[in-house]
């Protein structure tokens, strides 16, 4: 028995024909907040309704808490706290009323119900909104209401669908900073994104998935620093015009991506290609001299941009 | 389908024509055939629910005449004479179809696309106002419901069940106690809170489709219970178009038809200032 | 948030089977006892109002009728008609209970979603489900004998007896309904066809109004297969006291097959739709 809350060792999912998770390998290790980044269809969120144990693995090994999901599901499950990616609140009940119910099919008493949903409610500062039905909150507040039901039984892992995805800004950051409080209490946590921001600020460790597969693995930093360059240079062109430059500064960069609108190019200095490529005659609309992000690293990896 | 298009421009612009002058501009463009030519593109994707409407008269018909026609023999029609119990309940069945089809319309689905699908908002940034829309789904509602009543007619000639050329105007008074429903139903709903309320939908059409002289005449109903009756909608739906089915039609027809205009007018002016206040706001 | 125990594994059922089937209907009664209210007319008033309708409006029409009487068996047509309403009031409530909440269960609210990411499992969701579509016909079929028996329609042990009868007629409908639900992925007239194709016949043809033998000879073995045929005579021969044992025992006999069948394709269509 290994000391990881996750295993998967050659972990696969088949819906027919088609592979969503093609061979991976995983640990997750307690109290840490462990990342599955990627784009729609990577198979991440086949992933984690795997690791869940509401959806059984095609082929390889998985070990949750020790045990096997095939097996010991309704156990497994007893100690997740789980976030999935559309809300499943009962809209027609109050938010309070959705923290009893949910507590009960943890096999919960009601009196340990009515505590633990007082306390979790002021945790995601809904106190307030206790007795209103759920049909009438933002997104933000549902959210945060679903990630309160998720903590409903003190879950010793958390899996979370991408918990921010349709929120605004200010939404966003409630969540991320209830996030932070849960792993500064040792929780640990699954998260799957396709936020570079999201990753970079909350994971400590992060998988890079494309098409079913790891692509790569490593804390945000560590992934930075081995698949990119320490800055970027981005220079922007009028519709049509980039496309002659990229073999005129070549040489100056370490690599250089051309996108639809613009051309990064990866050095450790940007500032002294900047002043080089003006020197070379090039003239862009506009220039920006930035670090590098996971985007960069997602780009190098998968040969794609993430958002757009 | 390019009938259907004719049809609906043919009432559009019947009404455009009056409703433009009186009307404040912004809340009527005098589009509404664009939201019944929607509503037919729509029930394309849901033909099965709209073809079976026509098979619930039918089947009350085939049961109701049929079963309980032989325990009963005979019922005394509007003017004493002996009808069968099939030719007596037929015309109720027929008013009733033309209420439920209006009321289905009106109510459940107009609360879905006004609440859930927010599609009347998506409507507004066109230039069409809540005007054209109250009239564009009344318009539907008329269109379908006059649809099952050709065919229930149809079925009531092929099998006997008209004895007189007045049967013709039926078709007509179907449509006009459609209508009625339809504007008080969109009416109705736009107070709607929750699909909660709509129980109470259920709690005014049922007792009507049961005690409006449907199944019985009123002569079974002690007489302060009799004129309760005659307050009911369809009560004076089945009973007009009972007349025209059986030849009796008098000029008591001529109330039951003003009772529909008041009805479809109030409806009409409710909903449309209730919509411009939902959807305008 | 972290167990010192998160390591051991820990076999013990956190819910024991009928424990676990008994939380989800918890679960649902919370939701009802906020949401009561909408069904009351359409399970409770509705079977009444069919009941003042046709058993003393149309009741009226026939009361010297000696066809009818025939055909009723020398009872009068409203205590005739009470025990079927009971049937029928059941077969309809059962009818909306299994349809639209549990594909919305499923798809819009993706209330069963949640459920299952606890430690309950799709297997005994199912159970839960229609074990509260049971507590629903329980509850509506009393309400509308109290009623009756407070007017004195009906009286006598037997209208216990039909309770039940209707209850299973009910459910014998419902858990092949539910299966059939939890296997649509879009509304798409599904319901509609079967309200109106198989709900409204089967209300109109299954012996409820008029005895089937007023039908024509070939569209009477039609009856034999509706359930509500079969609920409707075993609830009338219970408050009439005319039940015969080998009939009864064959209607029950239908009925509990139906139910059965249905609760297993139900568990087994529970179970593919929320673990794939």
């Amino acid at each position: 028995m290994s000391d990881s809350l996750v295993q998967a060792r050659g972990l696969r999912k088949r819906f027919g024909e088609f592979e969503a998770v093609r061979g991976i390998d995983i640990d997750v290790r307690a109290g840490e907040v462990f990342g599955f980044l990627g784009p729609n269809g990577a198979g991440k969120s086949s992933t984690m309704r795997m690791i869940a144990c509401v959806s059984p693995r095609s082929d390889g090994e998985l070990q949750v808490l020790g045990m096997d999901p095939d097996v010991d599901g309704p156990q497994i499950r007893a100690r997740l706290g789980v976030v999935p990616q559309q809300d499943n609140l009962d809209v027609e009940l109050s938010v309070r009323d959705n923290l009893h119910v949910y507590g009960r099919y943890f096999g919960m008493s009601r009196a340990a119900v009515r505590v633990k949903a007082t306390e979790l409610l002021d945790f995601v500062q809904l106190t307030d909104r206790a007795d209103d039905p759920v049909e009438q909150l933002s997104g933000g507040m549902k959210r945060r209401l679903t990630i309160a039901r998720s903590l409903v039984n003190d879950p010793e892992l958390m899996l979370l669908d991408e918990p921010t995805t349709g929120l605004d800004p200010q939404a966003r950051h409630l969540l991320w900073d209830r996030l932070f409080r849960l792993k500064q209490h040792g929780a640990t946590l699954i998260i799957t994104t396709h936020y570079m921001d999201e990753a970079e600020q909350l994971c400590d460790r992060l998988v890079v998935m494309d098409g079913g597969l790891i692509v790569a693995e490593g804390s945000p930093q560590e992934l930075i620093t081995r698949y990119s360059t320490r800055e970027v240079l981005e220079l922007r062109f009028p519709p049509g015009a980039e496309a002659s430059w990229p073999e005129t500064l070549r040489d100056l960069a370490d690599r250089v991506e051309q996108l639809p609108d613009r051309l990064l190019l990866y050095a450790a200095d940007g500032e002294a290609v900047l002043a080089a490529a003006h020197r070379r005659g090039v003239q862009p609309t506009s220039t920006l001299v930035r670090r590098s992000t996971l985007e960069d690293v997602f780009l190098r990896l998968t040969g794609r941009s993430l958002v757009h | 389908m390019s009938a259907l298009r004719e049809l609906s421009r043919e009432f559009d612009a019947r009404r455009a024509g009056l409703l433009v002058r009186v009307l404040p501009p912004g809340l009527y463009a005098g589009r509404a055939r664009m939201l019944v030519m929607r509503s037919a593109l729509a029930s394309r994707s849901v033909w099965l629910a709209i073809v079976s409407g026509f098979f619930e008269p039918l089947f009350y018909l085939i049961a109701m005449g049929q079963g309980l026609g032989s325990l009963v023999g005979t019922v005394s029609g509007p003017s004493g004479q002996q009808l069968s119990y099939a030719a007596f309940i037929a015309p109720g069945l027929l008013a009733t179809s033309a209420m439920n089809g209006a009321i289905y319309d009106s109510t459940f689905s107009f609360f879905i696309k006004l609440k859930y699908a927010k599609l009347y908002d998506a409507m507004l940034a066109t230039p069409l106002g809540p005007v054209d829309i109250a009239l564009g789904e009344i318009g539907w509602a008329l269109l379908r419901g006059g649809m099952y009543s050709a065919g229930f007619l149809g079925v009531m000639l092929t099998i006997g069940l008209i004895s007189s050329p007045w049967a013709l105007l039926a078709l007509p008074a179907a449509l006009f106690v459609a209508s009625a429903f339809a504007s008080i139903g969109i009416a109705a709903t736009s107070f709607m809170r929750s699909w909660q309320d709509f129980d109470l939908v259920q709690l005014a059409v049922v007792p009507m489709f049961l005690f409006s002289a449907t199944f019985f005449p009123l002569s079974v109903y002690p007489s302060a219970v009799q004129w309760l009756v005659q307050a009911f909608p369809l009560y004076h739906a089945v009973s007009l178009i009972r007349s025209l089915t059986t030849g009796v039609a008098g000029w008591s027809a001529l109330g039951h038809v003003t009772y529909f205009v008041v009805m479809a007018t109030v409806g009409f002016m409710v909903a449309s200032r209730r919509l411009t206040t939902l959807l305008l706001r | 948030m972290t167990g010192e125990s998160m390591m051991l594994p820990d076999r013990k059922p956190v819910l024991a089977g009928w424990a676990a089937v008994f939380r989800v209907v918890e679960g649902l009664w919370t939701w009802y006892s906020r949401n009561w209210r909408a069904t009351v007319v359409s399970s409770v008033l509705q079977p009444l109002l069919m009941l003042v309708a046709f058993g003393i409006g149309f009741g009226s029409l026939i009361a010297t009728s000696t066809r009818a009487a025939q055909a009723t068996g020398g009872v009068p047509y409203l205590v005739y008609l009470a025990p079927a309403l009971l049937a029928v009031s059941a077969v309809q409530t059962a009818a909306f209970e299994s349809s639209y909440p549990i594909l919305s269960s499923f798809k819009w609210r993706r209330t069963y979603e949640g459920i299952t990411a606890t430690p309950i499992t799709p297997g005994q969701l199912a159970v839960g489900q229609l074990t509260w579509i049971a507590l629903r016909l329980i509850m509506s079929g009393g309400a509308y004998l109290l009623v009756i028996m407070l007017f004195g329609v009906v009286r006598g042990p037997g209208v216990l007896a039909a309770w039940g009868f209707a209850v299973l007629c009910g459910m014998a409908f419902s858990a092949p309904l539910v299966a059939f639900s939890a296997a649509q992925e879009q509304e798409g007239g599904a319901f509609t066809a079967i309200f109106r194709f198989v709900v409204l016949p089967m209300t109109l043809f299954s012996g409820t109004f008029f005895p089937i033998s007023q039908l024509p000879r070939v569209v009477q073995p039609l009856a034999w297969i509706s359930p509500l045929w079969h609920g409707t005579e075993l609830a009338r021969g219970a408050v009439l006291g005319t039940l015969q044992p080998v009939a009864a025992a064959s209607h029950l006999g239908y009925l509990v097959v139906l139910l059965m069948v249905g609760v297993q394709l139900t568990r087994w269509q529970f179970g593919v739709r929320l673990t794939r």
